[in-house]
């Protein structure tokens, strides 16, 4: 997997470009719909890569702890990334 | 995903037999979306099975009769896929209040079969915790284990089952290997999971670390990702190859349900015809012979014929969606949807609309906001059903040349249908629109969606869908199509004078058919199709068996005679307009029942019913006069 490291840019998931990882922080949705996405697997400490996209980039699939979910971009602009990916831990 | 097995329309099958002698189990299958849940309750159950809708709420409930060896009755009950038991949709309610025992007219389970995928147990194993406080005797199911080894994955299920304190029984549902155990379960004497110390199961992470921590415990490696699910993507969601092949694929399955299903529908027909036939020669000259064979086999038979297309349709729905395909399919279609103002959520319930709009407008209880639901609703009649499909087939054999178009791949028929299809699809999208920039208006909720590696799908799995859908498809013809046919038929032959039955044109169905005649002459439709328009506010294929009772009083039985009559009868205008009326009307009770259960009230379903028939009227008579003009 192709880890870029001159980002200081990828703020959020959204910002990831295909093959890029980042480890999550926070998720800034209602309460319910950020429940779900912790049920799939996005929570604050996991690695999340992006994968394959619709044409025109969006949704895009994500990988997160061995599962693969489509996410909108207006879901994944609210999905906070820590300041250095690919770099955590 | 569950698109066409949805389809299973009101009513259920065979009855589950009482036993008196054996108090009866219940057991409960839980798990999450895509853990193989149903394909491990077809192998349990086989035809044993029954389908119906929880009372009170229309999420199906499936329900079927497992073997076991102590000869107990034990009844199993397939439950919606859930992430938790924490409940925010419908589905998920009705999970929550069957295990709760809270669910009205259905007993609190006995025991749970609890189903996870072993190919992803750190998310899947954070179900058992709500699952197992539930303190019911649970058996903990990993399925796909031959995923797992396949893809150098490795689990030891004893140490699993010591730190759980419940049985766990590592299985390939798909292959049927490993079910011993569950079976064994199912019948023997049940056992509490001993009490152990569960997180806080509000807390997601916490609970994660838990699921983590027991997998380590019990030597989980997980397997290494699907390499051949990695490669397919390259393909299918290839930014210019995976809407190529998406368009491929769709123009395949048009092409193929007209090229492969013909002679399979030939022989059907021949069947048909030659029986009636015989029984014609064979019954003694006399009114009920005349009914038998001109309304009955004229009306029933020339439906039953598109019996194979039907299932061709379903065998492509079922392969595409198990092995995973559909999932892509629905991501790349997912830009069309939100710019009809739609969120992904909507996609499966129209998807399913394809086969049929009563489950589709059931299935979107999943949506949590209530006006994309209801807004949903609204489209989905539009979205091409099965049941137009006999009607489309019919006028277009009969008014369509056959010639290829793009050397093999597609010819002007499968052209033509799909072109109906689009139509169909374009009126839900600007319908949709047209209610999201108004009056449902509203903030969309995040689309999120599991991609499903791919997987091959079992002969087993899509023959039990297909037989689901042959009994229904049947059913049908020998309730509503036969009643209607037998109605049609004395309504032709009244009134009686002088020991004969009157001219076609003079009996009552005629008179009726002569009246309404004015109203939809401008569309370019005669009285005999006016008749057939009425009778398919029952069902649209209705009318494909009441030309066929028509004119099979007028000495036809079979489809090869309906097509020339036809096009006796009708011109060119008249038939594309039919085509288009077809495309757009909501000729069907049942999905007029469902919407106003659904909806709560009369308010939507009328406002639908009035929206669509005005669209099919005015379509109908543009497409008439282009048509008309144009060939003059």
């Amino acid at each position: 997997m192709r880890h870029n490291l001159k980002t200081t840019a990828r703020e959020t998931l959204a910002d990831l470009r295909p093959g890029e990882e980042g480890t999550l922080d926070a998720l800034d949705l209602p309460a319910g719909d950020a429940r779900r996405l912790m049920e799939l697997g996005f929570i604050p400490g996991a690695r999340v890569s992006a994968g394959r996209a619709a044409p025109g980039g969006d949704p895009r699939v994500f990988r997160v702890d061995g599962s693969e979910i489509a996410l909108r971009r207006a879901t994944a602009r609210h999905i906070r990334l820590r300041s250095a990916p690919g770099a955590a831990k | 995903m569950n698109t066409p097995r949805a389809a299973s329309g009101p009513g259920g099958g065979i009855d589950l037999p009482a036993a008196p002698h054996a108090p009866r189990r219940f057991v409960a299958l839980v798990g999450p979306p895509n853990s193989g849940k149903s394909t491990l309750f077809n192998q349990l159950t086989g035809l044993r099975q029954k389908v119906a809708n929880f009372p009170g709420v229309t999420v199906e409930e499936r329900r079927g009769l497992a073997k076991v060896a102590s000869g107990k009755d034990v009844v199993l009950i397939d439950l919606p896929g859930v992430y938790s038991l924490v409940a925010r949709s419908e589905d998920e309610r009705v999970t929550h209040d069957v295990l709760m025992g809270t669910m009205p007219g259905t007993p609190k389970p006995d025991a749970v079969l609890l189903v996870l995928d072993a190919t992803n147990l750190n998310r899947n194993l954070v179900l058992a915790a709500p699952v197992l406080a539930l303190g019911l005797p649970t058996i903990v199911v990993l399925n796909m284990a031959d995923e797992l080894e396949a893809r150098g994955g490795d689990l030891d299920p004893e140490a699993l089952a010591t730190r759980l304190g419940a049985p766990v029984a590592l299985v390939s549902a798909s292959r049927g290997e490993g079910l011993e155990p569950v079976v064994e379960f199912l019948g023997g004497e049940l056992g509490v999971p001993a009490s152990l110390e569960l997180p806080a199961l509000h807390d997601i992470p916490k609970c994660r670390q838990w699921a983590a921590r027991l997998g380590d415990e019990a030597g989980y490696s997980p397997p290494a990702p699907p390499v051949w699910t990695r490669r397919l993507d390259g393909v299918f969601l290839h930014p210019v190859g995976g809407p190529a092949v998406f368009v491929l694929v769709v123009v395949a399955v048009f092409q193929t349900i007209f090229t492969v299903a013909r002679p399979l529908m030939d022989l059907v027909d021949r069947a048909v015809s030659s029986s009636g036939a015989w029984l014609g020669a064979h019954l003694p000259a006399s009114l009920f012979r005349e009914l038998v064979v001109g309304g009955i086999w004229g009306g029933v038979g020339s439906v039953i014929v598109f019996l194979p297309q039907i299932l061709l349709l379903f065998l492509f729905l079922g392969i595409l969606e198990d092995s995973g395909y559909l999932a892509r399919a629905a991501l790349i279609a997912d830009r069309t949807m939100s710019r009809a103002g739609l969120q992904g959520k909507s996609f499966l319930p129209l998807l399913s609309a394809y086969a049929c709009a009563v489950p589709a407008v059931l299935s979107t209880r999943t949506i949590e906001n209530k006006r994309d639901r209801i807004a949903t609703i609204l489209i989905a009649p539009f979205m091409t059903c099965s049941a137009r499909l006999p009607v489309y087939t019919l006028i277009i054999a009969a008014f369509i040349p056959e010639r290829p178009l793009l050397g093999p791949v597609l010819g002007t028929r499968a052209a033509a249908l799909l072109g109906l299809y689009v139509l169909g699809f374009l009126a839900a999208f600007g319908t949709a629109r047209l209610l999201k920039s108004s009056v449902l208006r509203s903030e969309g909720a995040p689309f999120l969606m599991e991609m499903p590696p791919y997987r091959w799908p079992t002969l087993r799995q899509i023959g039990l869908r297909l037989y689901d859908r042959a009994k229904i498809f049947l059913r049908r013809a020998g309730t509503v199509i036969l009643a209607v046919s037998i109605a049609l038929w004395i309504l032709s032959n009244l009134p009686f004078a002088g020991g004969k039955p009157p001219a076609m044109a003079e009996s009552v169905t005629g008179t009726v058919g002569r009246a309404l005649e004015p109203l939809v002459a401008p569309l370019g439709f005669d009285w005999k199709i006016a008749i057939g328009l009425v009778t398919s506010l029952a069902a649209r294929e209705v009318i494909v068996g009441t030309l066929g009772t028509i004119y099979g009083l007028e000495g036809d039985v079979n489809s090869a005679g309906l097509q020339a009559a036809l096009r006796h009868d009708l011109a060119p205008g008249g038939a594309v307009a039919l085509l288009v009326f077809f495309a757009f009307a909501m000729q069907c009770v049942s999905t007029i029942a469902v919407v106003r259960r659904e909806t709560g009230g009369w308010r939507w379903p009328a406002i639908q019913f009035a929206w669509m028939t005005l669209l099919a009227y005015a379509g109908a008579f543009v497409a008439n006069r282009l048509v008309t003009v144009f060939l003059a």
